[in-house]
C-alpha cells in the first residue's frame, strides 16, 4: 500500500486538478481538441525535465537547458537553410545540445566545480552563442525538413484518436529514459552516485563518466526540444526563444517526487510533474483567469503539491 | 592449533608502512605480515591508525613511506579498484553502502549481473536477487534482496557490506568495526561468518574494540599506539588484561 502511494506520487494531484478544470470551465477541458492541446504544449518541458531527472537524480542541476535549446534551434535552422545540408538539420541541433551538455558535465565532473555555477555560468555564456549563430536576428525557414514532427500528429485510429508527433517524442524519450534508469548498469550507478557518491567510488564506479554522462543527456535532450520547437514554430531566436525553461524543467522534476538531494526518484513523477504544469496553463486559461493571477496560482500550487507529497511520505515512513 | 604461518608465504606483507597528513603522523614504521586462513585483529585505541591502515592496504591513498606485498609481490595501488583486482575486500566502518538502493543492488554495485539483448545489455534483477538471497542465508541473515538499505538494522547493512566481499573470491578480508552497531545475536553471525572466510583459506584482518570478539575469533592480534605497532601476539600467548594495557599504554610494548 505504502509502495503504491509512493509509486503513484502526484498522479492524484494531475487527476484533481483535470477534474477540476473540467467542471470549472462547463466540460471544456476533456475535449479531444483540448486534450491534444495540453500534450503538445507539455511535449518540449517533457524532454527538457526528462534530462533534468538525470541531472538531479545524481544531486546536481542544470540551469543551462534553456539556453542550449535556443542555441541548438538556431544552428538546426542555420543548417536548415543551407540547400545541400538541409536534411541534417535535426542531426546538428541534437548534437549542438549533446556538445553544450558534455562541455558542462567535463567542468563539473573533471575540474570538480559546482553544477550550479557551471551551469548558471553557460546559461549566460550558450544564451550569447544562441544570438550569435543568428547574427542576433530570427532564422525563419518556412521549408524547413521534417516539419511534421512539430505540427503533425500520429493517426491512431483514422478520425478518431490522433497524438501530436511532439507528444509521441516526449513519450518515447520518457521510455527510454526509464529504460536507462531502471533496466542499465548506467542508471543504477547514477542512483548510486546521487545517493553516496564515495560509495559509488568505492564501489569501482567511475562518478566522473556518470557525471558527463548525465549532463551530455540533458544537453542532447535540451537539443532535442530546440529541433521540436523550431521544426513547430518554423523560426527561432537566440534571445528569445527557451527564456527560464530551466525552471519549468526543475518544477517538473520536483513536483514528480525527485529528490533535490539526489539519489531518489523517478522519470514516471517527472512526465507527470510536466504535465501538472501543462494542465495548469491550460486550464487556468479555460476558465479564464487573468495572466498575472496564472502566476500566483501556479506558484501557488507547485508549494502546495510539494509540501502535500512531503507530508504524505512522512505518514508513511512512520507506519 | 595449526599456525598458519606453516602454510609458507604471507598473503599480505607490510614492511615499513608510514602516513603523514600534512603535519598529522597517522601511521609510522608499520610491519605486518598476513597468512591465508588466519585471521587477524587490529586494535588501539580511537585515532591510533586502524582506518588509515586499511584504507592503506584497500588502495585508497599511498602509503608515504614502506612497501606492500601481495601473495609475494610488490604492489602500488592507485585506486581502490586496484586492489580488490589483486583479492583484497574491506567492510568499512561506514559501510559505504548507498541507502537509497536495495539490499541486492548495493551487494552487486561495480559488478552488476547483465542480460545481453543483441548489442544491449540490460541488468539481470532477478539473477542479482537471487543470488544476494543465497549469500544473506550463507550469512544466517534476514535481509531481503528487495529492501531498501535506508530501512535496514545495523546488522542487516553489515550482512549486505559483508556479502559484498563474498562475491568476489576475495584472499584477504578487512573488516572495519563489524561488531559495533549490532546486536549480540548478529554479532555472533558475523563471527561465523569470519569463521568460514577462515576455513576457505581467506585471511581476514578484523579491526574490533570488542576484546571478547577478537580473542573468540582471531588467532593473533596487532595492537596499535599512535600509528606504530606496539605488539604482535599469538591469541595464546596474550591476554585481555594485556592487550588492554597496550591499547592504553600502560603497557608500552610487547
Ligand atoms: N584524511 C585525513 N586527514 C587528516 N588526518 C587524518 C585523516 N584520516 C585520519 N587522520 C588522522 O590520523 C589519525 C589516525 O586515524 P584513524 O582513523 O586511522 O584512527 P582509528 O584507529 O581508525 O580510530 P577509530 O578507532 O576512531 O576508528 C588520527 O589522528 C586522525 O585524525
Ligand atoms: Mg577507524
Amino acid at each position: 500500500m505504502v509502495l503504491l502511494v509512493r509509486a503513484a506520487g502526484m498522479l492524484p494531484v494531475l487527476l484533481l486538478l483535470c477534474l477540476g478544470f473540467h467542471f470549472l470551465s462547463d466540460g471544456r477541458f476533456f475535449s479531444g481538441q483540448n486534450l491534444g492541446i495540453v500534450l503538445q504544449q507539455a511535449a518540449v518541458n517533457t524532454v527538457l525535465a526528462a534530462g533534468m531527472t538525470f541531472v538531479i537524480l545524481t544531486g546536481g542541476i542544470d540551469l543551462s537547458v534553456g539556453s542550449i535549446l535556443a542555441a541548438s534551434a538556431m544552428a538546426g535552422l542555420a543548417i536548415s537553410t543551407i540547400p545541400d545540408l538541409a536534411a541534417f538539420w535535426l542531426l546538428v541541433s541534437v548534437l549542438t545540445g549533446l556538445g553544450f551538455g558534455v562541455i558542462n558535465g567535463a567542468l563539473i565532473a573533471l575540474l570538480r566545480l559546482p553544477p550550479f555555477i557551471v551551469t548558471l555560468g553557460s546559461l549566460t555564456a550558450v544564451r550569447g552563442f544562441a544570438r550569435l549563430l543568428g547574427t542576433d536576428t530570427t532564422i525563419f525557414n518556412p521549408s524547413i525538413p521534417y516539419a511534421f514532427i512539430g505540427n503533425g500528429s500520429l493517426t491512431l485510429i483514422p478520425g478518431v484518436v490522433s497524438i501530436p508527433w511532439l507528444s509521441v517524442i516526449a513519450l518515447l524519450v520518457i521510455l527510454v529514459s526509464w529504460l536507462v534508469l531502471r533496466r542499465t548498469v548506467l542508471g543504477v550507478h547514477i542512483y548510486a552516485v546521487g545517493g553516496n557518491e564515495s560509495a559509488a567510488r568505492l564501489a569501482g564506479i567511475k562518478v566522473w563518466a556518470v557525471l558527463i554522462f548525465v549532463y551530455g543527456v540533458s544537453g542532447l535532450l535540451a537539443g532535442l526540444g530546440g529541433a521540436m520547437q523550431a521544426a513547430r514554430l518554423y523560426a527561432a531566436n537566440g534571445l528569445q526563444l527557451g527564456q527560464s525553461y530551466e525552471l519549468d524543467a526543475i518544477t517538473a522534476v520536483i513536483l514528480g517526487g525527485t529528490s533535490f538531494v539526489g539519489g531518489i526518484g523517478s522519470i514516471w513523477g517527472t512526465l507527470v510533474g510536466a504535465l501538472i504544469i501543462a494542465v495548469l496553463s491550460n486550464g487556468l486559461i479555460l476558465i479564464g483567469v487573468s495572466d498575472i493571477w496564472q502566476y500566483v496560482i501556479k506558484g501557488l500550487v507547485i508549494i502546495g503539491a510539494v509540501a502535500l507529497d512531503r507530508y504524505r511520505l512522512q505518514g508513511s515512513a512512520r507506519t | 592449533m595449526v599456525t598458519p604461518h606453516a602454510a609458507g608465504q604471507p598473503v599480505l606483507e607490510l614492511k615499513g608502512i608510514g602516513k603523514e597528513f600534512g603535519a598529522i603522523r597517522a601511521l609510522h614504521g608499520v610491519d605486518l605480515c598476513i597468512f591465508p586462513g588466519e585471521v587477524v585483529g587490529l586494535m588501539g585505541d580511537n585515532g591510533a591508525g586502524k582506518s588509515t591502515l586499511v584504507k592503506i592496504i584497500a588502495g585508497n591513498f599511498p602509503p608515504s613511506h614502506g612497501e606492500i606485498r601481495f601473495d609475494g609481490q610488490a604492489v602500488h595501488f592507485a585506486r581502490p579498484i586496484d586492489a580488490r583486482a589483486v583479492g583484497i575486500e574491506v567492510v568499512y566502518q561506514d559501510l559505504a553502502l548507498a541507502d537509497n538502493l536495495t539490499a541486492a543492488a548495493n551487494v552487486f554495485l561495480g559488478r552488476e549481473l547483465k542480460r545481453k539483448f543483441g548489442p544491449l545489455a540490460f541488468l539481470d534483477h532477478k539473477a542479482m536477487a537471487a543470488r544476494a538471497l543465497e549469500l544473506f542465508g550463507e550469512l544466517r541473515s534476514e535481509t531481503r534482496p528487495h529492501d531498501l538499505v535506508k530501512q535496514m538494522s545495523g546488522g542487516q547493512r553489515q550482512a549486505v557490506a559483508i556479502a559484498r566481499t563474498r562475491l568476489s573470491n576475495a584472499k584477504l578480508v578487512m573488516m572495519d568495526e563489524p561488531t559495533a552497531a549490532i546486536s549480540v545475536r548478529q554479532v555472533e553471525q558475523v563471527l561465523g561468518l569470519i569463521h568460514r572466510l577462515k576455513e576457505q583459506g581467506v585471511a581476514v584482518m578484523l579491526i574490533s574494540h570488542r576484546m571478547p570478539d577478537v580473542f573468540a575469533v582471531c588467532d593473533r592480534v596487532v595492537v596499535m599506539r599512535r600509528g606504530e605497532k606496539r605488539a604482535d601476539k599469538e591469541i595464546g600467548d596474550t591476554s585481555p588484561e594485556e592487550v588492554t594495557s597496550l591499547i592504553t599504554g600502560a603497557k608500552e610494548a610487547a
